[in-house]
């Protein structure tokens, strides 16, 4: 099995499961992002409903050593509501994008979250104590007639319920005409960027009636459009540099030093393609659906339709690891073309120390790789194994003709159960998995 | 009705050209009037003869690409980065089938049904650039869209032809018409989106395209258009593609180039576009953007027009008239 650092007796236990349990699942209740923050003590996810909901991790107990803290909810926030164009007649859809925290600068969380056009920081603060005493108010907040005041006190803090609220600090609208795919905040603390479609603009995190545009591919006559970006992000550490990958199957690597418009990128990264392997959806499946730096910023991970690659950022020409994820699914192609399966977006990442990597599949599977041994595993995001601390099993599907006793025929995957979305925490092996409105967490077994 | 006609012309010419049906489907087909005479049959047999399960497979690629391309999408924005994947694939198909000479018999085939129904291919392209609003201007019933044959997969939407497999054909047909002169002109047109504000260039073709807008958003073509909208629609055929791309941009209240529109809006606070305001603005400059909508939307009631007075009193019209657009 894979952990960090890939010991032979590394294995995954069922922790949590987030969500209804009913079959009847609400459009709204799925989950459209996932992010841990900077130390993995808040978990947050946003739905297509537009909603926001972050978990927070219990401190340990003592009572139980061997189960880690668990995930329960700390605040739950509308953070989009869903729009009308009157002009187009067309509708914009509240589903939460991508969620990016903010490095912790006080004692309130801050987040980014966007849908496809606006972009919300909110500000998640808690109370948990209040004052008492007051000398010009009373307890209801009236005002105390002076003249009935006749001692001086000091208020007291007290103890109060925990109360949680969010509130939007900056809207940042109107600066993308095309869906945003992407947000990602900068090593500075200060700027981050959002990509759409077509651009990529920088904004200042204080700033909110403008931003800069740095990266344009939209060609002069529309006719001409043939590529699109996917996404973007910035370096971990080079507050210059950042990467956005393309419909094409390429990356460019771009450094703001060097132009205020970076349509010319400072490296391009693009696998030469197997003309033995060509189709006519060769293009579709080298589409990127997600690219993610390595936290080292030494490499970064590319997800494909199906494969995940590796790239040193030095070396241009190919990836340094390639991961096949469901690689049966290739004699698949136009049944999944047909279904639109194919232009399912789906997420990558990488754990704290850069030795592993994670991703989703179908039939809610996903996949984990360890870079070090090669080592890969398919575990399952399913409610029968889901009885607390359950190791989870290795999944198999069966490619030929004849198929073991557990394992599964591809012709049996259930392609409405996706797996998009997963996230790591940055420093333990704890995961987050969803699948489609439930979202669940794993965590490794300690033995 | 000459449009329908063509229309089944294209449809008898593809079913000679790909009879991989049975006799019965032969015999439906001899039911219409042929009109393509000696030239079909010919162009026809030779198809056959290059007819592979690899050719049938890209066709039904190519037939199910152009469908995607074309569904209704009504109330939220299509994926920009899947449609031009799509696209993309289709122009892979096409340059394809140029190369093997498939194309080129595609498009001999269709210009016989063409001539023998007596109507010029620029006509037909006009009028069946699957451009949704050309197709809505001409005040003809828009092809719904429909399930490919045999596919299961793709998402039910209205069937309002008969014809279904007919419009997938001519479909199918049309580009080949475009290809020798343009080969890329066709594929914006096959987003068949609403036009963009920013492609409204000069105050009278607003009523036109504000006409197409209210079309499509109400999901039907049918309308009272004459003759002045289909000579209006071969103009903007040359301008679909910016059109259709075109609809992902989203105008920011911002001044706009139009004078019509900057007195339009020169009163209102560009930083906040709600319809109320536009509304109020709005009373003395009659037949602009969604007003048009709403004059012959509404069948009851006094017209938001009349005054600034009853404005906000039909405001619940107004919610009316835009959930009847909508559709909810």
């Amino acid at each position: 099995f894979v952990g960090v650092g890939g010991g032979n007796d590394f294995q995954w236990c069922f922790s949590q499961v987030k969500g209804a349990i009913d079959e009847d699942v609400a459009e709204a209740d799925i989950i459209s992002t996932v992010e841990f923050n900077y130390s993995g003590e808040l978990l947050a996810t946003g739905d297509k409903g537009g909603r926001v909901v972050i978990f927070q991790r219990e401190q340990e107990s003592k009572n139980r050593p061997h189960s880690r803290g668990e995930y329960n909810v700390y605040s739950t926030f509308q953070s989009h509501e869903p729009e009308f164009d009157y002009l187009k007649s067309l509708e914009i859809e509240e589903k939460i994008n991508k969620i990016r925290w903010l490095p912790q600068q006080n004692a309130a969380h801050s987040l980014l979250s966007t849908n496809d056009k606006t972009i919300k920081l909110w500000k998640i603060s808690q109370r948990d104590k209040r004052a008492e005493g007051y000398n010009l108010k009373d307890e209801d907040g009236r005002l105390r007639d002076p003249f009935r005041i006749t001692s001086l006190r000091v208020p007291v803090l007290l103890p109060m319920d925990r109360m949680v609220e969010a509130s939007p600090r900056r809207i940042f609208a109107n600066a993308h005409t095309y869906h945003i795919n992407s947000i990602s905040v900068n090593s500075d603390h200060e700027t981050y960027l959002s990509a759409d479609d077509l651009r990529v603009n920088l904004w200042h995190l204080e700033i909110t009636d403008r931003s800069f545009n740095i990266v344009d591919i939209k060609p002069a006559n529309m006719e001409e459009l043939t590529e699109v970006i996917t996404a973007a992000e910035c370096h971990p550490h080079q507050c210059n540099v950042f990467v956005y990958s393309s419909s094409k199957g390429t990356i460019r690597l771009c450094d703001m030093r060097a132009a205020a418009l970076c349509d010319r990128q400072s490296k391009f990264f693009e696998e030469p393609e197997d003309p033995s392997s060509r189709s006519f959806f060769s293009e579709i499946i080298s589409s990127i659906s997600d690219v993610k730096f390595s936290h080292s910023g030494r490499y970064m991970m590319t997800r494909d339709y199906l494969s995940v690659k590796v790239w040193d950022l030095n070396m241009e020409n190919r990836p340094v690891e390639t991961y096949q994820v469901h690689e049966y699914l290739r004699s698949k192609l136009c049944s999944l073309y047909e279904n639109d399966c194919i232009f399912d977006k789906f997420e990558c990442c990488w754990n704290g120390a850069d030795s592993a990597i994670m991703t989703g599949s179908y039939n809610n599977f996903f996949r984990m790789f360890d870079r070090n041994t090669r080592r890969d595993v398919t575990l399952e995001a399913s409610r029968e194994n889901s009885k607390p601390r359950a190791i989870l099993k290795a999944r198999k599907v069966s490619t030929g003709g004849k198929r073991k006793k557990d394992e599964i025929s591809v012709d049996s995957l259930d392609f409405n159960k996706k797996i998009l979305h997963t996230a790591w925490h940055p420093k333990e092996n704890v995961i987050a998995v969803a699948a489609t409105n439930n979202l669940y967490i794993f965590q490794d077994k300690i033995n | 009705m000459r449009y329908s006609y063509q229309r089944r012309t294209c449809a008898i010419a593809r079913a000679k050209m790909f009879p991989k049906g049975t006799k019965r489907k032969f015999s439906d087909s001899r039911e219409e009037p042929v009109a393509g005479g000696e030239d079909v049959n010919q162009s026809s047999l030779a198809a056959v003869r290059m007819l592979s399960s690899y050719s049938l497979q890209r066709q039904s690629l190519l037939d199910m690409s152009l469908i995607k391309l074309q569904l209704c999408h009504m109330l939220v924005e299509p994926n920009l980065c899947r449609s031009v994947l799509i696209a993309n694939t289709v122009r892979q198909i096409q340059e394809e089938m140029t190369q093997d000479g498939t194309w080129q018999i595609m498009t001999q085939a269709l210009s016989a049904a063409n001539a023998a129904a007596q109507c010029s291919a620029d006509r037909l392209v006009a009028t069946e650039v699957l451009c949704r609003q050309t197709e809505a201007a001409q005040g003809e019933q828009v092809p719904k869209p429909f399930p490919v044959v045999g596919s299961e997969g793709c998402p039910a939407e209205e069937v309002l032809e008969e014809e279904e497999e007919a419009a997938a054909a001519e479909v199918g047909m049309t580009m080949s018409t475009v290809s020798p002169q343009a080969p890329t002109s066709y594929l914006p047109g096959t987003f068949g989106m609403d036009p963009c504000w920013e492609e409204e260039e000069t105050g009278e073709d607003d009523d036109d395209d504000d006409e197409e807008e209210e079309e499509d958003s109400e999901e039907c073509g049918s309308g009272s258009e004459g003759e002045e909208r289909e000579r209006d629609s071969l103009v903007e055929d040359t301008r679909t593609a910016e059109q259709v791309f075109g609809t992902f941009e989203i105008k920011n209240p911002a001044p706009s180039p139009d004078p019509a529109l900057e007195e339009l809006f020169s009163d209102v606070d560009a930083s906040y576009y709600d319809l109320d305001t536009v509304l109020t603005g709005m009373q003395s400059v009659p037949k602009m953007g969604p007003y048009d909508l709403l004059e012959s939307l509404s069948s009851h009631g006094p017209s938001p027009l009349s005054s600034s007075t009853s404005c906000r009193s039909d405001l619940n019209e107004l919610d009316h008239i835009m959930e009847i657009i909508v559709g909810s």
